[in-house]
């Protein structure tokens, strides 16, 4: 059958799907609730890049795909568009976040205080080895009493940092705007895109993308280097409409989200303004422990609100090029069979020569 | 079959299948105007033609007959791909018979026997905007379509002229709609353009990724860009034949015989190519 270069597509694939599964299991179990407890921060990448919460269906797609990121996203992705979409939910007030980290970079001390939390930051990044041996029986605390129950103390809650810059009138006047959110998961956007339209497509965006775009603007490619005047991490809750009463709201869980908010001087020209000057903000918001995203976040939105001709500051640049479904779909479809359109340009290729 | 229970038939569920819909009225109702619509993420990747299937999901009903092409081909891993999708998640027959078919998606062709008013051809676009070849941002294209401000458009036609003698546009010849709006008519070939123009069937484009709905009603003129001493011309087969049937005037893959180095060719609508063999052969039962 070798006269036709597509036939046997059927066997093929057939084939393929069975060597795919040959190749992901390993002989190792490994459950999904493993994945779920031990990559948490794998996991909230998914569902941020997914826009999608669920550890457990994360860590599914986690297992089933080989631990591919993009993979992973998409399983989630494909299996959100079967489901009904019956609330939106209410606005969640993260000043009522149950805190499990949360640091200014703005300020020495602040209200509530600094609250390191879990974070890699100061650790060294030291290979070690001891894990090559570690079984969960083998886990020896410091000290016999010390268990994460142990650790545990009051749930915290706090102000926002903004919050006081707000009081000395620092912070750019920001008119309440309760404008229906714009949904991007049901709409298309055009442009200029309001602002909540930025901020959801920025929230399930690629993480390195938006790095890469947050990175050039802070580097010299756009104007924002901003200051990060609060890091949270926490549990929210979430609540949606009751339905018989509009009035009542119903809560359908809790989610851990990190919330960014970085500032940057707002823009002046004249020294009149000069005078006014006062600080502008850019937001970020990510499911669950995902810090350099929702730092990265704040920075490309406080960069479209500059003015330029880097590409930080093109909204159709930065908000068509960072989805991971899209730009990993369309990038791996160039695997696909182009004979038809190959044999026209071809076509035009030697007519050109004959010319 | 995928699970009943975790999953709706047709696969998405019904409120998105009934927006696709409303979408693809509104596309019919004004030709060549790309209605945007709120794209569903597939198990099938985007820029694999999710568009397509998207309209194929919406409109597709348990009595329907689907078939689907790839490049001309109905055994191309991606048509495979996309067929068993839609047949696990809707059970519908599937045919490769073009004539038997009451849906048909393809991708880069539009099948060799014309189609019929009961029948619908859905065809996957991977970039809509036929003016993103003169400018690359969404917001000025779409203000440049509802002036049908189109100069910069002819003007890379005849740029093209200048520089070549020719139009160098192999495939995804923009078209002209009505005289209303210009139209990409997806990466088909040159040769596939007139089958557009007032023709008996439905015509259905679908960009999943860029998230647009179009549409060719029955009986629309459709018009492949061209100057009035410049014609439009269509990809050259003359003097060759398909080898395995020797239908001529058909839209023709080039391949190198193995064993004698040649350059030989074949029908690229292989759904097209069989029946004729079939038929040739005697056997008028012609299947799947």
């Amino acid at each position: 059958m070798a006269y036709v270069a597509v036939t046997g597509g059927k066997e093929a694939i057939e084939q393929s799907l069975k060597l795919l599964e040959l190749f992901r299991e390993s002989g190792e179990d490994i459950t999904v609730s493993c994945i779920k407890e031990n990559m948490r921060l794998l996991v909230d990448k998914i569902m941020s890049e997914a826009g999608f919460y669920s550890e457990e269906y994360a860590a599914l797609a986690l297992k089933q795909c080989e631990g591919s990121v993009e993979e992973a996203v998409f399983l989630l992705r494909a299996y959100r568009s079967t489901l009904p979409r019956n609330y939106y939910s209410s606005p969640v007030d993260t000043r009522e976040m149950r805190l499990i980290r949360r640091i200014s970079a703005a300020f020495k001390d602040i209200p509530g205080g600094q609250i390191l939390g879990p974070t890699y930051d100061y650790s060294h990044r030291l290979l070690n080895f001891s894990l090559l041996e570690e079984r969960p029986d083998s886990i020896n605390h410091e000290s016999e009493d010390e268990t994460l129950s142990d650790l545990s103390g009051d749930d915290i809650y706090c102000g926002r940092v903004t919050d006081l810059l707000r009081a000395e009138n620092l912070l750019k006047e920001v008119p309440e705007d309760n404008t229906e959110p714009f949904d991007v998961t049901s709409n298309l956007l055009t442009f200029p895109a309001p602002r909540s339209a930025r901020l959801q497509t920025f929230a399930r965006s690629d993480a390195g993308f938006l790095g890469g775009v947050a990175y050039s603007s802070m580097r010299g490619y756009g104007a924002v280097h901003p200051t990060v005047s609060e890091l949270r991490c926490g549990y929210v809750e979430v609540c949606v409409p009751y339905v018989l009463d509009e009035t009542e709201t119903l809560c359908i869980g809790e989610i851990l989200v990190t919330e960014v908010e970085a500032l940057v001087p707002s823009h002046t020209e004249t020294a009149d303004e000069f005078d006014k000057m006062t600080l502008a903000g850019g937001y970020g918001m990510i499911f669950g422990r995902n810090e350099n995203k929702a730092i990265a976040m704040s920075i490309a939105d406080a960069s479209l609100e500059t003015e330029g001709n880097t590409p930080s500051q093109d909204q159709e640049f930065v908000l068509t090029h960072g989805d991971s479904l899209e730009m990993s779909g369309f990038i791996s479809h160039l695997k696909l069979p182009h004979y038809v359109t190959f044999q026209s340009k071809l076509d035009r290729v030697r007519e050109k020569e004959e010319a | 079959m995928i699970d009943t229970k975790h999953y709706n038939f047709a696969f998405l569920d019904e409120g998105s299948k009934r927006e696709i819909r409303r979408s693809i009225l509104k596309a019919v109702a004004i030709p060549g105007y790309q209605v945007p619509f709120g794209s569903r993420e597939l198990p099938i990747g985007r820029g694999w033609g999710t568009g397509g299937i998207q309209i194929t999901l919406s409109i597709i009903g348990k009595e329907d007959v689907l078939k689907v092409i790839d490049q001309g081909s109905d055994e191309s891993v991606n048509a495979v791909n996309i067929k068993k999708m839609v047949e696990e998640c809707t059970g519908v027959e599937i045919t490769t018979d073009s004539e038997k078919a009451t849906i048909i998606q393809s991708r880069h062709r539009i099948p060799e026997i014309p189609m019929r008013n009961d029948q619908i051809l859905v065809l996957q676009v991977p970039t809509p905007e036929p003016l993103r070849i003169v400018e690359p941002k969404e917001s000025v294209t779409k203000q440049m379509h509802a002036e049908a401000e189109y100069s910069g458009m002819w003007l890379s036609l005849f740029e093209d002229l200048t520089l070549y003698d020719k139009i160098s546009i192999s495939s995804e010849y923009p078209t002209m709609v009505e005289n209303r709006y210009i139209m990409n008519p997806s990466p088909i070939p040159r040769y596939d353009n007139r089958k557009l123009n007032d023709s008996e069937t439905l015509y259905l484009f679908g960009a999943g990724r860029e998230k647009k709905i179009y549409a060719i009603p029955p009986h629309t003129k459709v018009e492949s860009l061209f100057f009035d001493d410049v014609p439009f011309e269509t990809e050259n087969f003359e003097g060759k034949s398909c080898r395995l049937c020797g239908a001529t005037g058909v839209f023709l893959d080039e391949i190198v015989d193995e064993a004698t180095g040649e350059k030989v060719y074949e029908c690229n609508d292989t759904g097209f190519c069989k029946g004729r063999r079939d038929r040739q052969h005697g056997n008028t039962n012609f299947k799947n």
